[in-house]
């Protein structure tokens, strides 16, 4: 035999011990974990669904191809009726909806022709009828900052060649004064107007004459590029342009149009960001439902909460106050006019990209004033919460690692280990639109209570 | 207030860039606002809103600084614009630390880890079994040296364990030797062909140092944890133990360390044992053997012959009637001890009880209050280790009782282990030997003998050294033995020849020893 590596964990004393006999020693810099949270990781280790049901959840996730299939009108898309607004995060009313999302149901409001103007808005949400709010991610959709989504809105269809499992997610508005950012003025209004009359359509031809996009593809030849698929799309937006625009040219569409949709996509570097979203609900939404799977399948803020949802426990959220973002901001905004974060957008960390691949992005760390060391670090620390690595979306400057994927909530609770969430910040105050961008994490206290309920359920495994 | 807009055509830096050399600008004294940022479309009308004019004929490769003084001079505005660009453009000096953290679980660690790494876990109690099954999930053998881990935790770990063919030493595993590889307190000894499974640690030291002495190697030492044997465990590790050693061309024997197991266990075990191919050899702690005894019972077996076990020192009598006292830091030597002594002078008071109306309080301990009987205490048992370390490695608490023994005049002996090895203190005999030798002089002040008499665990190639630790003992006035069990029986035979009448009364008292506890 020779002399195995010793990985120690616990008192330097007796890794120095070992080390005094010449054996290559890893130590482990263990930390006590999460206040509170001792018995319920007991509980939950000892499930003897866990180690399979992870596994099962995580090959779920990595055996789905997203395809861009279709675009379509929400109504169309979601069966979505007049008066039927979808949102960002987990369930909010009018009542308790920070000034960006009341700002986009205005707007939306307005858009849809329920009320004359986006000013009258308020008075009709508060009458409490004739609308419903339901989280995008109810109805297999997900929409960036407020991702507010009513049915004459035009809707991205991403399908798994597998098994026919759709997602969906709204066109990208572009950045400044939109509607997401909580910003109804009529510029914004105009811009929707043309997205739906033009956009859309033009969109739709192409899609459907060039055949379907691979979106999953897509994002990992983008994190080969510099993109990390939330705060940085560029190259992902210039590649669908690239697949679409002879099928554009080629269309019935009329040339104008085809050149202003051209212009716009091109125009606005985070036009993808609303096809890796929806991509990555798609894989995720594969692995839920796994009973004993501590594997987190959403992240998600409306702008008041923020929001998980864990394979293991259905469709419950556990939710805690929304942060504000740590970053940089806009001509003279400061972080007094910034609204907690909001958006279903940390659904690319959840899937692994986004902050997760911040060491393909380095520039995305200068938004709080890092380092491209700190890049590396926060992929690499990822690594430390997550269960396994994406083999499809690899990172060259980590030596072709895939990106840290599947966040495991009994390891955040164990490290303390938050994960790391790239976001732009919205004005408080309704109207404001964009103010900055930065990094945020979700509050802590919502990793302990989704494995007080993945413990609740394992006890009766464990002790029975 | 006055505005400032410049504009540098060419000029080009990424708008996060820019966004950092905006803040880093405004927050210069005297400055109101700074905006530096390409002229986009996007960015010209932030401008405009922020009530500064740019000329018309700006365009997007064009980088504009837009300044709103306060009482900065424009000069010093403009200067930190400069600084603010440059130290952008800078790499940052590091020392990759931040790349190169440690990982924070045992799972992240066995990522990078070699296959065959085997994982130590020490962290407290009630934490230890995430970080043992992160071990078990990734295939890598574990050793569990913390102590205060639950029973579910362990029949968890060690029901995941047996359909991975992965091994699980401990919990409360004090001692280890893997692929020649001392785990916790471990001595060094030869490599050779006997191989030890063992459910007590300071009994697996006993042996291996006894083995060594009479030129016997060891080719492992496998720990299961002390209630591997119990009922509720069922020897689920020590199948385990056995199967690897059966299968390890370097062992030709084996030998089992335990206090006594469950019987049903005990049996089961030992027809498992028997459908081996190597022999097993069962060295348990039981009311008429000992550890040194079972070791000669493997050294015969293998044809070697049995050395006269070393000693140093000289033998000293007691100067009347009086207590045994036993200062132990190791659990099993204790036990061993108490077992022996049970024999001959009947009930034993300890922390460690053999039978329940025999426990004393650990306040009694700590506080020194005299106790009329003789004692043996384990100041390695939980109860004694909580927010301190093992005695191995703090000998405060041994010492103060030490001298409390040799102040009281019903002390008739003192009984002492001393362990060595890796992980041990670097050298126990610089503080207990002068602890010996000012109780004795203690002890003489007031016109007693203090026989003191000392269970060494050691080998040569320690770090220690053997023969250094017991030359510093004996020269103290110690009596040392390098086995335990000759050692105690050496104080047995001093008590008893100082004519205590509480020997008479004892095997009276027809007191049994057990081997229950609490």
């Amino acid at each position: 035999m020779t002399a195995p590596t010793i990985v120690t964990t616990g008192t330097d004393l007796l890794a120095d011990a070992v080390a005094d006999q010449a054996v290559d020693v890893q130590r482990v810099d263990w930390q006590p974990p999460m206040p509170g949270t001792i018995d319920d990781l007991a509980t939950v280790i000892a499930d003897p669904l866990r180690a399979e049901a992870n596994a099962k959840a995580v090959e779920a996730y990595l055996g789905v191809t997203a395809q861009l299939v279709d675009v379509l009108p929400a109504g169309e898309a979601l069966g979505l009726g007049t008066g039927d607004f979808l949102h960002a995060g987990p369930p909010i009313s009018w009542e308790r909806a920070s000034g960006p999302m009341r700002g986009a149901l205005m707007g939306a409001a307005a858009f849809e022709g329920i009320v004359a103007d986006a000013e009258d808005a308020p008075a009709f949400f508060e009458s409490g009828t004739g609308f419903t709010l339901s989280p995008a991610h109810h109805h297999h959709a997900v929409g960036p900052m407020a991702g507010v989504v009513s049915p004459s809105m035009w809707v991205f269809v991403i399908e798994d060649a597998a098994t026919g499992a759709r997602t969906y997610c709204s066109l990208n508005e572009g950045l400044g004064k939109v509607l997401r950012y909580g910003a109804y003025s009529p510029e914004v209004l105009d811009r929707l107007r043309w997205m739906s009359e033009v956009l859309g359509p033009v969109l739709q031809r192409a899609v459907r004459a060039a055949g379907p996009v691979d979106v999953t593809a897509m994002l990992a030849q983008m994190l080969q590029m510099g993109d990390e698929a939330h705060n940085r799309n560029r190259a992902g937006t210039l590649m669908l342009l690239r697949d679409l625009v002879p099928a554009m040219i080629r269309s019935e569409s009329r040339a104008g149009d085809v050149a202003d949709a051209a212009a716009f996509v091109g125009g606005n570097d985070h036009f993808f960001l609303n096809l890796a979203m929806p991509a990555c609900k798609l894989a995720l939404d594969a692995a839920r439902d796994i009973e004993g799977s501590t594997m987190v399948v959403a992240m998600a803020r409306n702008g008041t909460d923020f929001g998980i949802q864990v394979s293991g426990t259905g469709d419950q959220w556990f939710t805690g106050p929304a942060q504000v973002a740590d970053g940089l901001y806009l001509g003279s905004y400061g972080p007094e006019d910034a609204n907690p974060d909001i958006g279903d957008s940390a659904i690319t960390e959840t899937a692994g990209i986004g902050g997760f691949a911040m060491a393909t992005a380095p520039a995305i760390v200068r938004l709080v004033g890092g380092t491209v060391p700190d890049a590396l670090a926060t992929t690499r620390r990822m690594g430390e919460i997550t269960l396994t690595q994406n083999p499809r979306w690899t990172l060259p400057v980590m030596e072709f690692a895939g990106t840290p994927t599947g966040i495991d909530v009994t390891r955040v609770c164990r490290t303390g280990i938050l994960p790391q969430i790239n976001t732009g910040m919205a004005g408080r105050v309704a109207g404001t639109g964009q103010v900055g961008a930065g990094l945020v994490t979700p509050p802590a206290e919502i990793f302990p209570a989704a494995l007080a309920a993945l413990a609740e359920r394992a006890r009766p495994r464990v002790t029975g | 207030m006055t505005d400032h807009v410049r504009i540098r055509s060419g000029a080009y830096a990424d708008s996060v860039t820019l966004l950092q050399v905006s803040k880093r600008v405004a927050g210069t004294p005297g400055v109101a606002e700074a905006q530096v940022a390409m002229a986009t479309a996007l960015n010209l009308e932030t401008l405009a809103a922020m009530g500064f004019d740019v000329p018309a004929e700006t365009g997007p490769n064009d980088m504009v600084v837009a300044l709103r003084l306060a009482d900065a001079t424009l000069e010093d505005a403009l200067a930190a614009v400069e600084e603010a660009l440059a130290e952008a453009g800078r790499p940052p000096v590091r020392d990759g630390a931040a790349t190169t953290a440690p990982p924070r679980t045992t799972a992240a660690a066995l990522r990078e880890a070699p296959g065959d790494a085997v994982v130590l876990v020490s962290v407290p109690g009630a934490s230890a079994f995430p970080e043992a099954m992160d071990a078990v999930e990734a295939g890598h053998d574990v050793m569990i040296f913390s102590d205060n881990v639950p029973l579910e935790a362990e029949l968890a770990l060690k029901r995941a364990a047996a359909g991975r063919d992965v091994l699980v030493m401990g919990p409360d595993c004090g001692t280890a030797l893997v692929g020649g590889v001392g785990l916790g307190f471990a001595n060094t000894v030869r490599p050779g062909p006997v191989g030890v499974v063992a459910a007590s640690g300071t009994g697996t030291q006993q042996v291996v140092c006894l083995l060594d002495q009479a030129g016997v190697g060891v080719s492992a030492a496998l720990g299961v944890g002390g209630r591997d044997l119990s009922e509720a465990v069922g020897g689920l590790a020590t199948r385990t133990a056995l199967a690897r050693l059966d299968a390890d061309p370097a062992t030709s024997r084996v030998v089992l360390v335990s206090k006594p197991p469950a019987p049903e266990v005990a049996e089961a075990i030992a027809s498992y044992a028997q459908s081996l191919d190597v022999p097993v050899e069962l060295a348990l702690l039981a009311p008429g053997t000992d550890l040194t005894s079972r070791t000669e019972a493997v050294l015969e077996t293998l044809g070697v012959e049995v050395p006269r076990w070393r000693r140093w020192g000289e033998p000293e009598n007691a100067s009347g009637p009086g207590f045994l006292r036993g200062l132990f830091v190791g659990g099993t030597l204790c036990d061993e001890a108490m077992l022996l002594a049970a024999d001959v002078l009947g009930p034993v008071h300890s922390n460690i009880p053999l039978a329940p109306d025999l426990a004393l309080d650990t306040g009694v301990i700590t506080s020194g209050t005299p106790v009329a009987h003789h004692m043996m205490i384990d100041f390695g048992d939980d109860a004694l280790t909580v927010g301190r370390a093992h005695p191995m490695i703090d000998p405060t608490l041994r010492r103060a009782a030490l001298s409390r023994a040799a102040q009281d005049p019903t002390t008739a002996v003192v009984l002492l282990d001393v362990v060595l090895g890796n992980g041990a203190e670097p050298d126990p005999a610089a503080t207990l030997a002068p602890a010996v030798a000012e109780a004795r002089a203690q002890a003489a002040e007031s016109g007693r003998a203090l026989p003191v008499v000392v269970s060494l665990i050691g080998t040569d190639a320690d770090p220690q050294g053997l023969d250094a630790q017991a030359e510093a003992l004996a020269a103290a006035g110690a009596y040392v033995f390098t086995s335990n069990a000759e050692a105690t029986r050496h104080a047995l035979d001093v008590v008893t020849a100082a004519g205590s009448p509480l020997v008479s009364a004892a095997a009276d008292a027809s007191v049994t020893a057990s081997g229950e506890r609490r």
